[in-house]
């Protein structure tokens, strides 16, 4: 598998480590409360087709970006900057 | 000798010999293993896994599934090798398998006579009783008589090599289709690789009369490599096999480098597994030819009609002097002409199918006719034929099998693409856009003429071409023949006796009835009850005479029935060459600190931490082992002065106006409150609201800290803190950098640390300037450098940084200082020890189920700010009754052992988990106090200050030890000693 | 029938033409008792127990495709019962005595195998950590030991004990341990349930639910609708697929776990081995072939089959670990779809929706908890109350912070 990191370019994936999904990015805020942080922390959609998701160029860039691939196929529609993901 | 007086790819010229179980034998360079036991009248090769039943070379290629060999010798050898795919080379030794005590005379062949009783899954049905019989006795019989090959047992002394390639067009296959897509590329500019898991290109080519543009196909085969082999943007890669399809144009590839010489020089690897990203890919692997089913069509002399041409054509060897043909397509009739041509004898061509004219030639042709016996113990001499008009018995050497051809479809079906039946072929063809960027064409895609293979050869390198923006070429095409193919697909003959569908696994037309009869229906089902398939070559040869049987069974069609799965990889994949250089040392990398080669020569004892050699120990005169050493080191850390490399804790560089905000987020004590100068222990949390590390941060200025991580945890919480700043609170602005390598850092520990510095650096270090937990920039011989006032042992103590050139240096002149002064290194251990005595924590107490409450941090939890982690921290799981407090432990007994990993339980309850009170995570001999201590978790265990415990540990201590709760840290609780 | 010996014989003697379809092929009634969703080996054997232990037979097991062709039917095949967490420890010891007694129970042949499992260490704290492991198995009640340097080197002298980047401490060791034949595992508890009377109905996929008022009453399939008042999950690799159509929100996502097998060797591995440093664990299996694994690929995924970097990291790790094995050739590499739960530990509980009970979240653990798995969901779905040896697999766990983290990794699923 390679991703495009908007960075370095396209590169193997084995120079990207994977946390999760991009549900991650939207963090309740501290005073939400316990059940705005379980729906964050640990209910996933799981969706079987294209995932919002997380993947940190850490041996390139170190720049975390935004994935959207297709779980079925691992085929990947876009990666961008996590940092730049409007919220 | 069966070696045809001319013809053929071989070297007649040159002669090198060769050994099979121990005889030696004659070759000629460009035979195979196969070859060459052929020409030596050598037709038994090996035997079956189940029934041991006698065999000899079905196929002429890397789908074969009987004549596999041990080949070398010692830790050298290799088993399950291929004879149809082994080159010969001088002095190669090979040896059959899987018999006992000798090929000919196989006493497991026993079980041929038990056939009757060892059907289809078998096993499941029997040895259940007794019980305890499985391990002891039915199990070591069934395993010493399954398996192929046997492994030395050895380390493998072979080299390994991995490498990556990248392409605009990946050809996989060297036949006609793939040179003739290589050159259409390779001429219009692209960047081609191509490659053939054969020694020679051409294919089928190599091995049919046929001519290309008046040339024979071999001839216009090298003339094409040589061709390709001028162009500098094509790379030939021979001898490499596309093992399997990976996402995004990912390919992965075997290149046997040395299998076919002896001895590969020095350093030379014998295999590199290659991983290819092509932009394009077009597969042209051809195609494989399957056999039929028929009373005993497993003995020696019975080989596909393509591997009988292999073998005439190529390799000038006629694998005997009669031989019949047995065929249900056109295909199958140039074998009889082949084989005349050769000056072999044909007495019969027989064609399953009743409506086509059989060609004349010196031979008797039966149309409708089917093979339905077979004669010869350890070779075949002879058949019986049941043709229209009755039966006729044939004394042949050798007979000639095909039931057409199967597209080699197995790439595409890696990402999970399932091919398509296709009725006018009788056979699968890969799905479109099963792999992307993938085209099959030639054979691979059902195209069986030459002249068809050089179409779809060229107008598939073409379309790559096109959307890769190249220019396409107008290369000519060669002329070729275009016969066309005709079959009627025939599956098995049904007659009286044992017809072998999977040669190797011993899976005849029989068993996948009972499967059927039994229910197994599915095609996942019959594979799995009756092995079918799940030989060395994955079925190659086998797995669509199951599936036609198991659809006739059920009254569907093929395709209703469906296939199974071909996985990776294409053909199997020494492991050796996949995890190639990881023995050993190999495995990861080696971080070392600065001052390892001075502690080298201080006689250190290493250990690993993490990726990291750490000094454990320095033995000094007359210590035997490391607790002498340990203890030594801890009391001079206690009276005088140690130095201890500390180089290896994660330091993270944190600067910006917004970095203070920062570290409010990420620790759960405040940080932004910190003064410039000024360091300060910090603790983190993971979001799920446990304890993930701690550290310090030292505040450098308003808006520049330098942070310490553990050193397990280094890298976990820079990619974490990545996380933080890029992801979650990217309106700060803070920039991060890991600084652990720039930075050789030393701690100087003891009463004496203060006077071992002022003699190094200009500046005051006296405690008004330099009080506990703060910093300081300072000169060290002209070198600016940082020094921490921070401890991990309760002594006074600093840690002094600098870039880590000087590391070693400075690890020099601090030991040569604290030497002078009674003191000297100290190691792992000895800081392990001080630690626990201190009650300070590592990641034995860190060990990720630990919040901050249960280590007696709860205060750390700032009430004021949010931080990571805070929310979830408050969840009853982390504050109830049933969790367990950080506590100190001692012996009752003082003189008694106390063991980490040991379970607390109440005194006067069971050992059960029931009872379970606790653990303890880390235990040592204090050379201080003079008897061993521990810290642990126990329930409750802050309000159990001074009650007794036991301490049970069935591992190591094997018994039991009755314990204190004592407070933490053992030693100066008040930390007199800390602050001076 | 009965299998026996004697069957064999007598059926060898008559061309096998006594053998007995082993289960059925029923068309699906419109109504159970009970439904489970998923012929799993999970699924199987929960029908298998409700109907042996709960005296319910009016039950159907719904499978989407054959049965027994999830991850039963693709694992390594190992067989332990070494976690150190409650909730984890008791489970899985009450897995293990019933897979000590599973052949002689459903009268098929699983080729349970107990050759021991060993745990290889590489540092002083993993020794200890093994040892307080090891000391919560042994008072559960079940076997450990553990071994020092010099035990390891006598008893596995092909492991590299002098070159490795990362020397062989220890290790603890299972004896009770081993593998069984995975396949036969699915198929004799279908063959047992199907005995007593339970409907495996195998293409069958559930394409809905039937909620009436917060009560489960049905599930839609592609064989019609069938009807039950009480209907069990038991679909790990998809719980979220299919918990979406009754509207639950789980704690779970779906990734790949690839494992290996070689071509068939002569035995040269007696037991099980799992190397301390870097994932991979390997067994020979009774044909031959060793069989062999290691970490996921990291990334969501239901394609069920991976790719290279964690292929080639395995066998690394193999080769670091026991260069023997580089001459044996990789046959065959595939993946299945892992229930990762949040905290890596399974979940067996009740849902939001009456009648609807949940049975997923396996992570790596599914195989090896395949009788205590069915026999705990069958004691759930029939009594309405968690069976004493699954009282903390819950699905709240992860609200209230009672997490099962083995691993202490927290709650990211990939790093379990």
């Amino acid at each position: 598998m390679r991703l495009t990191c908007p960075h370095c370019g396209e590169r193997d994936a084995r120079e990207f480590t994977y946390l999760g999904s991009a549900k991650l990015l939207d963090r309740p805020a501290g005073d939400t409360g316990a059940e705005a942080f379980h729906e964050y922390l640990h209910i996933r959609e799981n969706p079987a087709g294209p995932n919002a998701e997380l993947w940190q160029h850490v041996m390139g860039c170190s720049a975390w970006l935004h994935v959207v691939r297709d779980t079925r196929t691992h085929v990947v529609e876009s990666v961008s900057l996590a940092s730049g993901v409007a919220r | 000798m069966s070696r045809l007086p001319s013809d053929g790819l071989i070297d007649r010229e040159k002669i090198i010999r060769f050994s099979f179980d121990g005889k030696s034998y004659p070759a000629h360079p460009g035979d195979t293993l196969a070859s060459a036991l052929l020409a030596n009248d050598v037709r038994l090769m090996g035997r079956s896994f189940k029934y041991h039943r006698p065999r000899g070379a079905l196929t002429a290629g890397s789908e074969e599934p009987n004549a596999l060999m041990e080949v070398g010798r010692g830790a050298h050898r290799v088993p399950n090798t291929r004879a149809t795919v082994q080159e010969v080379f001088n002095g190669l030794e090979a040896r059959s398998q899987n018999r006992w005590p000798s090929l000919r005379y196989d006493a497991l062949s026993v079980n041929d006579l038990l056939a009757p009783f060892l059907g289809a899954g078998f096993y499941y049905k029997t040895f259940m009783w007794p019980k305890t019989f499985w391990e002891k006795l039915y199990e070591p019989i069934i395993r010493r008589a399954a398996g192929l090959g046997r492994l030395s047992g050895e380390a493998d002394p072979a080299i390994y090599d991995r490498a990556f390639a990248h392409c605009d067009i990946l050809v996989i296959g060297g036949g006609p289709a793939g040179l003739m897509a290589a050159l259409t590329a390779g001429e219009a500019g692209a960047r081609v690789i191509l490659a053939d898991e054969d020694f020679h290109l051409g294919g089928r080519l190599l091995s049919e009369r046929d001519s290309v543009d008046d040339m024979r196909g071999a001839d216009w085969a090298a003339e094409a490599a040589a061709r390709l082999g001028g162009m500098p943007n094509v790379r030939i890669m021979r001898r490499t096999t596309v093992t399997g399809a990976y996402d995004t144009g990912t390919f992965g590839a075997l290149e046997r480098v040395a299998d076919h010489i002896s001895g590969p020089p020095d350093g030379c690897a014998r295999q590199t597994f290659w991983r290819i990203t092509a932009r394009r890919a077009i597969l042209a692997g051809g195609a494989i030819e399957r056999p039929i089913a028929f009373p005993a069509n497993d003995r020696p002399g019975i080989m596909m009609a393509g591997a009988v041409r292999s073998y005439l054509n190529r390799f000038g060897v006629a694998p005997a002097k009669q031989m019949a043909v047995f065929t249900n397509n056109d295909d199958g009739w140039r074998t009889a002409h082949d084989l005349v041509d050769a000056g072999v004898e044909v007495p019969a061509l027989i064609d399953t199918r009743a409506d086509v004219t059989v060609p004349q030639g010196p031979w008797r042709g039966i149309a409708g006719g089917t093979v339905i016996a077979t004669r010869g113990r350890l070779g075949l001499n002879g058949i019986t034929v049941r043709t229209p008009s009755g039966e006729a018995r044939f004394r042949v050497g050798g007979l000639a099998v095909s039931g057409g051809w199967n597209p080699g479809v197995h790439l595409t079906c890696h990402l999970n693409g399932r091919p398509k039946w296709q009725s006018g072929i009788a056979a699968f063809v890969p799905a479109e856009g099963a792999v992307p960027g993938l085209s099959p064409t030639g054979a691979a895609n059902g195209i069986f003429s030459t002249h068809g293979a050089l179409v779809f050869g060229r107008s598939s390198a073409d379309a790559a071409l096109k959307t890769l923006g190249f220019s396409t070429s107008n290369i000519t095409l060669p002329d070729a023949e275009d016969a066309p193919y005709r079959i009627t697909p025939f599956w098995f003959v049904d007659a009286p006796g044992r017809a072998w569908l999977d040669f190797q696994n011993d899976v005849t037309v029989k068993d996948v009835k009972l499967a059927h009869q039994e229910n197994f229906r599915s095609v996942e089902h019959m594979k799995r009850y009756t092995t079918l398939g799940m030989a060395t070559d994955q079925g190659k040869t086998s797995n669509i005479g199951g599936l036609a049987i198991l659809a006739d069974l059920a009254g569907q069609t093929i395709a209703e029935t469906g296939t199974t799965t071909f996985r990776p990889p294409y053909s199997p994949v020494q492991i050796g060459a996949f995890g190639a250089r990881a023995e050993g040392k190999g495995f990861a990398p080696e971080r070392f600190t600065a001052s390892h080669a001075h502690a080298q020569e201080l006689n250190a004892t290493f250990v690993e931490a993490g990726l990291w050699h750490r000094a454990a120990w320095f033995a000094q005169g007359g210590e035997t082992n490391w607790r002498e050493s340990c203890d030594r080191e801890v009391a001079m850390v206690r009276s005088t002065v140690g130095i201890a490399d500390v180089s290896t804790l994660g330091k993270i560089d944190v600067q910006g106006p917004d970095a203070a905000a920062f570290l409010d987020h990420v620790y759960s004590n405040m940080i932004s409150n910190l003064r410039p100068g000024r360091v300060r222990y910090g603790l983190m949390l993971r979001e799920d609201g446990f304890v993930m590390d701690d550290g310090t941060a030292a505040r450098l200025s308003e808006t520049h800290f330098v942070i310490t991580t553990t050193t397990a945890a280094a890298g976990q919480v820079m990619s974490h803190l990545e996380f933080c700043a890029q992801c979650l609170w990217p309106e700060l602005d803070v920039a991060l950098v890991s600084v652990t390598e720039q930075w050789g850092q030393f701690a100087i520990a003891g009463p004496l640390s203060r006077d071992l510095l002022s003699e190094m650096i200009a500046e005051n270090i006296s405690d008004t300037e330099l009080p506990y937990m703060a910093h300081m920039p300072v000169t060290v011989a002209g070198i600016p450098g940082r020094l921490f006032r921070i401890s991990f042992s309760g002594e006074r103590a600093y840690e002094l940084a600098l870039p880590s050139g000087y590391g070693d240096a400075l690890s020099r002149a601090l030991v040569e200082r604290a030497e002078a002064m009674g003191g000297g290194a100290y190691g792992m251990e000895a800081l392990n020890v001080l630690r626990i005595e201190k009650g300070l924590l590592t990641h034995a107490e860190l060990h990720g189920r630990t919040t901050a409450d249960d280590l007696g941090l709860a205060r750390m939890v700032s009430p004021r700010k949010d931080c990571i982690g805070k929310v979830m921290s408050q969840r009853p799981g982390l504050h109830g009754p049933e969790r367990t407090q950080l506590v100190g432990l001692q012996p009752v007994d003082l003189a008694a052992e106390l063991t980490a990993g040991a379970h607390l339980v109440n005194p006067g309850e069971p050992a059960t988990r029931a009872h379970h009170q606790g653990y303890i995570t880390s235990a040592c001999y204090s050379p201080t106090l003079g008897h061993r201590i521990a810290l642990g978790f126990a329930k409750n265990g802050r309000a159990r200050l001074g009650e007794e415990i036991r301490a049970v540990d069935f591992m190591r201590q094997k018994g039991e030890t009755l314990c204190r709760i004592v407070p933490i840290p053992f030693v100066d609780p008040e930390g007199g000693k800390l602050r001076g | 029938m009965r299998y026996s010996a004697w069957q064999i014989l007598k059926n060898g003697l008559t061309g096998q033409k006594g053998w007995k379809p082993v289960w059925r092929s029923p068309a699906p009634r419109p109504e159970y008792d009970v439904i489970i969703i998923g012929g799993g080996g999970h699924g199987l054997a929960t029908a298998y127990y409700l109907a042996k232990n709960h005296g319910i037979t009016n039950v159907a097991v719904l499978e989407k495709g054959y049965l027994g062709g999830g991850n039963v039917g693709r694992n390594t095949t190992i067989v332990r019962a070494n976690y150190h967490i409650d909730g984890n420890t008791e489970f899985y010891s009450h897995a293990l005595k019933l897979w000590e007694g599973m052949e002689q129970d459903f009268n098929y042949n699983a080729m349970m195998s107990q050759r021991g499992v060993i745990n290889l260490a590489h540092s002083d704290g993993q020794m200890d950590f093994y040892a307080r492991r090891g000391n919560a198995i042994r008072m559960q009640g079940d076997d450990a030991e553990l071994l020092g340097r010099e035990e390891v080197r006598a008893a596995y002298p092909y492991l590299d004990h002098d070159n490795a980047r990362f020397p062989i401490y220890g290790g603890l060791l299972q004896r009770r341990g081993g593998t069984a034949r995975h396949d036969a595992v699915a198929w004799g508890y279908a063959r047992g349930a199907d005995l007593r009377g339970v409907d495996l109905i195998q293409n069958c996929e559930v394409t809905g639910f039937q909620i009436d008022n917060g009560r489960v009453k049905g599930v839609e399939t592609t064989r019609g609708t069938i009807r039950a008042g009480k209907i069990g999950m038991a679909v790990a690799g998809r719980s979220s697929q299919v918990g979406q159509m009754a509207g639950l929100r789980l704690p779970i996502e779906s990734h790949v776990l690839q494992a290996f097998v070689t071509e068939g060797l002569k035995p040269i591995l007696p037991g099980v081995v799992t190397f301390g440093m870097g994932h991979f664990y390997i067994s020979q299996s009774d044909k031959g072939g060793l069989v062999f694994g290691g970490d996921l690929d990291f990334y969501n995924s239901y394609a069920a089959r991976g790719n290279l970097p964690m292929l080639e990291h395995v066998c690394e790790a193999g080769m670091a670990l026991m260069p023997m094995i580089g001459k044996a050739r990789m046959l065959r590499s595939w993946g299945g779809i892992m229930d990762m739960s949040m905290d890596g530990s399974p979940i067996i509980d009740k849902t939001p929706v009456d009648g609807l009970f949940f049975n997923g979240g396996w992570c790596y653990g599914g195989f090896k908890a395949t009788p205590a798995s069915g026999w705990c969901f069958a004691h759930l779905i029939a009594t309405g109350t968690p069976s004493p040896h699954a009282t903390k697999l819950l699905m709240n766990r992860f609200e209230t912070g009672h997490v099962l983290d083995e691993e202490g990794t927290g709650a990211q699923p990939n790093r379990h």
